[in-house]
């Protein structure tokens, strides 16, 4: 499994936001969106990133494509750094790293043609003659399943799966290697979410995509994901192939998330693992492991040490101290 | 001749068994350029009591418009329910005023949400919109409500339930304020609960919690629960009948079991099969094609007819009838015809 090919490395990733208060706006504290963070991605696989509001997942997906500046830790991206580069030098990387966002209202510009909107990465990037542009524009709307006469309409003319459809179809126009989809079918109807799920499964094999799959539904990312990491107020709980997060998951929190969601079967009736309380707020996170607060299973060592993550065999890593020696 | 006095008295007990009775319901809008948007077209149900009653459907199916109307919160213009019954106990509820209906909000039915933040009024603390309807409703003191409202917090879990009463609704969380919004529905002992989109915009561990409640209020409270909502397993989880709203209209009606082991219309097969399963694996995901239609172009015939994989010619010539299959199951559809 070794031999699969690196497209992105996150180390240690960190995210802290300030938060201002008093008169002179002075900072007083820290938000730990996204705490030590670490992972790879292989080249043509999709992750799937899974967690509640305010895990920073979000932010994660953020930091990685440098709409946020790290605040530690490294994003090393076909094995370069790319953490601390400069605007100007970013930018050739941006070509190869998109984004498809969750609101496909609030991310496509009402007073753009879905031409304008789709050609213009390549206008910033200054590639293609007007009319090579053009004809790019009409190849990758007919690629996302929409017709060449979308291109003179605005999104307003779209239902929201069309839009989303637009979104998909304007990160693709610089042939990225990488795409990071956060939360991009949960604003979606059912029957409209699965048209979606099932056109990015194929762009991903016609032009050897790899996805970051950021969402809270865990049967959406069940479905879309080859490996699959569990995100706790901005710490990684756990990460593995899905087969082993789905069908033997290790963490609590794993435990209780699978748990929790209402499955449409009436057949079989599952236990539930019952959380108790709610996300503690991320500028105040609790001491020693952040779940010991709600964790069912939680002892005196949680509550002082951190959880590293720790292998437990066939890719599977887990941040508990249930599956780690005391030393 | 006894048989038949039999018969009608079974009918009498099913009648007064009935909460609430919705019969030819048509709800419209009119819109600017003469366009009639018919949100809710022809829909006929009935609650019984205690009984949750799940109303499905994907955004545009109509779903919260037949939930406003209950309610009588159709905002007039531009929209108007234009025939139709709705029944409380056998009391019409169409042809009130608008200071009668006022009693039965919020008295004889409750309602939540989706978003508690913005049906919570920010300005006033929890104890004070709870009272709010004690006071006016059951014409409590102000002391009393006070008491009263403690009393209901502590039941829909709050431990610091002295503290909340006098804290606002931006100190607590999605989940805390979905609570509080569940403390105001029940305060006045609502016989039957409106629930639109409650757990949409929460978390899966706190969406647990919340339907855990809401099943709980209802056995305490012995009342109905009419639940608005697109997730197909929060239905399965909580509901003991089922409607499956498209178009304006109902097509499909099952008790909750029927309805996932033995789904009819080609419209809920398809929702089913859209969604990922957690306990299966499946290589490639069923879709609908296209959208569903916006309610002043409904296609003329069946409203499912141009998404429809097994449309027939029939289909665009005329809408179907909801069709009694067994006592348990309706369906609009024409493949279940005889």
């Amino acid at each position: 499994m070794s031999e699969r090919e690196k497209l992105l490395e996150v180390r240690n990733l960190k995210k802290y936001f300030p938060v201002k208060g008093g008169l002179l706006q002075r900072t007083i504290g820290q938000v730990k969106a996204v705490d030590d963070v670490s992972f790879d991605i292989y080249k043509g696989e999709t992750l799937g990133i899974v967690g509640e509001s305010g895990s920073g997942k979000s932010t994660l997906g953020r930091t990685i494509l440098r709409l946020l500046d790290p605040t530690e830790g490294d994003i090393i991206f076909q094995g370069d750094n790319i953490s601390t580069l400069a605007n100007r030098k970013m930018r050739p990387y941006r070509k190869d790293m998109q984004m498809v966002f969750q609101d496909p209202f609030a991310s496509l510009n009402p007073r753009m043609s879905v031409g304008e909107i789709i050609e213009e990465p390549m206008v910033v990037q200054n590639l293609l003659t007007k009319a090579e542009r053009k004809e790019k524009v009409i190849d990758l709307l007919e690629k996302v399943g929409l017709t060449s006469e979308a291109r003179t309409k605005y999104p307003h003319e779209f239902s929201g799966g069309q839009r989303q459809r637009i979104g998909i179809a304007r990160a693709l126009t610089m042939n990225p290697k990488f795409i990071i989809g956060d939360e991009p079918v949960s604003a979606l109807d059912v029957s409209v979410q699965s048209q979606v799920l099932n056109l990015m499964e194929d762009l991903q094999d016609e032009f050897n995509l790899t996805y970051l799959f950021i969402a809270h539904d865990l049967g959406v990312v069940k479905h879309i994901s080859d490996r699959v990491g569990v995100m706790y107020l901005g710490k990684m709980a756990e990460i593995g192939p899905k087969t082993k997060i789905y069908n033997n998951p290790l963490h609590p929190y794993t435990q209780a998330l699978l748990s929790a969601v209402p499955v449409p079967n009436v057949e079989r009736k599952r236990e539930k693992i019952k959380l108790q309380g709610e996300l503690p707020s991320p500028s105040n996170p609790p001491q020693g492991c952040v779940f010991h607060t709600r964790c069912p299973e939680a002892h005196e060592r949680c509550r002082v040490e951190i959880p590293e993550l720790v292998h437990q065999g066939e890719e599977q890593y887990v941040a508990c101290h249930l599956y780690t020696k005391e030393q | 001749m006894q048989e038949q006095q039999l018969k009608k008295q079974s009918l009498e007990k099913q009648k007064s068994n009935v909460l609430l009775e919705v019969e030819g319901l048509k709800t419209y809008f009119y819109m600017d350029n003469d366009r009639v948007a018919k949100a809710v077209d022809d829909v006929s149900f009935s609650i019984n009591k205690g009984e949750t009653l799940a109303l499905v459907g994907e955004s545009g199916s109509g779903k919260s418009i037949t939930s406003l109307s209950i309610m009588r919160l159709i905002p007039s213009p531009p929209g108007k329910i234009v025939e139709g019954s709705i029944k409380l106990e056998g009391k019409e509820l169409v042809t009130l005023s608008d200071k009668e209906i006022r009693k039965v909000r919020g008295n004889d039915i409750g309602m939540i949400f989706q978003e508690p933040m913005t049906s919570l009024n920010p300005v006033f603390t929890i104890g004070n919109q709870i009272s709010e309807s004690l006071m006016k409703h059951k014409k409590m003191k102000k002391n009393e409500a006070y008491k009263k409202a403690v009393d209901l917090l502590k039941l829909v879990g709050f431990a610091r339930a002295e503290q909340i009463v006098n804290e606002y609704p931006h100190q607590l969380s999605g989940g805390m304020r979905q609570r509080a919004m569940i403390a105001i529905a029940m305060s006045c002992d609502p016989k039957l609960l409106i629930a639109d989109e409650p757990t949409t915009a929460l978390d899966v561990t706190i969406q647990a919690q919340i339907l855990d409640l809401m099943v709980e209020m209802k056995e305490k409270f012995e009342s109905s629960i009419l639940l608005i909502t697109h997730d197909l397993g929060v239905v399965a989880e909580v509901a003991d009948r089922v409607l499956v709203m498209y178009g304006g209209q109902i097509v499909e009606e099952a008790s909750v079991y029927e309805l996932f082991t033995k789904p009819k219309h080609p419209y809920t097969n398809g929702l089913l099969a859209s969604i990922p399963n957690l306990e299966a694996d499946v290589e490639r995901l069923e879709s609908i094609p296209g959208t569903v239609p916006p309610a002043h172009r409904f296609p003329k015939g069946c409203r499912f007819a141009p998404r429809c994989k097994h449309v027939m010619d029939k289909c665009y010539e005329a809408n179907p009838d909801l069709l009694e299959i067994d006592s348990k199951h309706k369906v609009r559809c024409y493949l279940y015809e005889e």
